[in-house]
């Protein structure tokens, strides 16, 4: 097995370099970029691990469908999904915000402070172990998950499905989503708002037209940034591909009695103190930043990596002082810029009646 | 004396040589945060060796029931040895990139 997969390696290897080198003219992007910038040999690799994916991925037990979309947006944007009827998920996961809610800590039932940020649901469908702890495997795990919480939407599967049963509009959203079967389900209204949810992707920003191709896409203070954030600055250990995370956990070092995954798996050195690693994109939009919403701005954030946070035997391997320059710091944020792109208008819905 | 040095060469190369009579030993490699393997089957009394390719660290680790267990700290270039002594499904991850995934199969 060993030289069997010794083998696979060099094989795939050989064949990634070759696709690389093959592809959309690289050679030329290092010497239009400009002549102050002298980008390292080894730039037009790191591009290519960048690049945006064709299609969203949905998994095979359940399958894409414009009926389960449009019933799952509808789900989304409803308010009656709450006890109050005043709190959909749209309220913390709020298009307008980056498809989170611009507060250091969410809100929810009789404005009840919550103990953690609203994360961004963008960019989902490629993701797992959702929650800043983890704790659910798939999007239609965790859907009923914030819906049935008593601090969040405080509604009971049992209260809901009468609610949803009596508005004639549901039971044809949900008959024309499943096979003309109307019976509204717990684990039907998980599926359609998971559909809707992998339908939340980030529209091209200036970055992607750089790594496309266009040279002169983004600044050279940015493109320095970028081989910072894969170099000396150390991002790419975790913020990596073109989502800009792993989907892993780190203790990044922060204070705080919150212990993250530490809850999950309390026998784990290194889950406590640990996060889910976000991903970067339409990032200059989505503050405050960390699990409490505690930087304010994008400085404040690379200033807490740069000084490496709390040393703690739970800490991240891969966090460390970084011994940054004023000016990498500047280009690291003219980077973390270029993430920011175009999002395509969110389609609004009339609720069913 | 000698005979005694003899007997305890004997014995000792006798230790040596066990663990290869308990079982075989499959490497698998974490290489660019992914498992070289999504699911194997192996017999009781095997081992399998997870090879740290990477430049990062990784921590191994299974929540199946009856079957936890967590390797700890995997520094980038080491080698974990597990054995997996019952029989079961054992669904073996990475605690710090659960999207890496092994399932392991003791028959």
């Amino acid at each position: 097995m060993q030289s069997r997969s010794f083998v696979a390696a060099a094989v795939c290897t050989l064949a990634i370099t070759a696709a690389v080198l093959l592809t959309a003219g690289r050679s030329d992007l290092a010497g239009a970029i400009g002549p102050a910038t002298e980008l390292p040999p080894e730039t037009a690799k790191l591009i290519a691990e960048y690049q945006r994916p064709s299609s969203i991925p949905f998994p095979e037990d359940n399958p894409h469908s414009d009926a389960k979309e449009r019933l799952g947006r509808a789900l989304f944007f409803d308010p009656r999904l709450s006890r109050s009827s005043m709190q959909s998920c749209s309220s913390c996961h709020n298009p307008s915000f980056a498809w989170g809610d611009g507060l250091p800590k969410g809100v929810g039932d009789r404005m009840t402070q919550l103990g953690r940020r609203s994360p961004s649901i963008l960019n989902l469908a490629w993701a797992e172990a959702f929650m800043w702890d983890g704790r659910f495997e798939t999007l239609e795990q965790q859907a009923l998950g914030p819906i049935q919480s008593g601090v969040e939407m405080n509604m009971s599967v049992a209260d809901l499905l009468p609610r949803l049963q009596a508005i004639g509009e549901y039971r044809r959203l949900f008959a024309a989503a499943f096979d003309g079967n109307p019976e509204i389900t717990a684990d039907k209204i998980a599926m359609a708002i998971a559909t809707f949810e992998r339908t939340v992707v980030s529209g091209a920003a200036p970055f992607d037209r750089w790594t496309a191709g266009d040279a002169g896409a983004i600044s050279e203070a940015a493109q320095r940034g970028f081989v910072l954030f894969n170099g000396k600055a150390n991002c790419a250990a975790c913020h990596s591909g073109w989502r800009f995370t792993d989907d892993s956990f780190h203790d990044i070092g922060l204070p705080g009695d919150d212990i993250g995954r530490g809850k999950q798996l309390p026998n784990i050195e290194k889950m406590q103190h640990a996060f889910k690693t976000p991903g970067l994109r339409n990032i200059d939009r989505r503050f405050p930043y960390m699990h409490d919403g505690s930087a304010s701005t994008l400085e404040a954030v690379i200033e807490l990596y740069n000084t490496g946070g709390i040393q703690r035997a739970s800490r991240s391997d891969e966090i460390k002082p970084l011994g940054l320059t004023e000016q990498e710091k500047a280009d690291l944020l003219e980077f973390l810029k270029t993430l920011t792109g175009d999002d395509p208008p969110v389609q609004y819905v009339m609720l069913p009646r | 004396m000698s005979r005694k040095l003899l007997g305890i060469a004997a014995v000792t190369a006798c230790f040596s040589l066990m663990p290869l009579a308990y079982g075989a030993e499959i490497v698998v490699d974490q290489h660019n945060k992914e498992f070289s393997e999504s699911a194997i089957t192996i017999k009781v009394g095997d081992s399998v060796k997870f090879v740290n390719e990477d430049d990062i660290v990784h921590d191994v680790h299974s929540m199946s029931e009856g079957y936890e267990f967590d390797l700890g700290v995997q520094k980038p270039g080491s080698e974990t040895t597990y054995t997996f002594d019952k029989p079961g499904v054992v669904k073996v991850r990475c605690a710090i990139h659960p999207k890496m995934k092994l399932d392991v199969t003791v028959e």
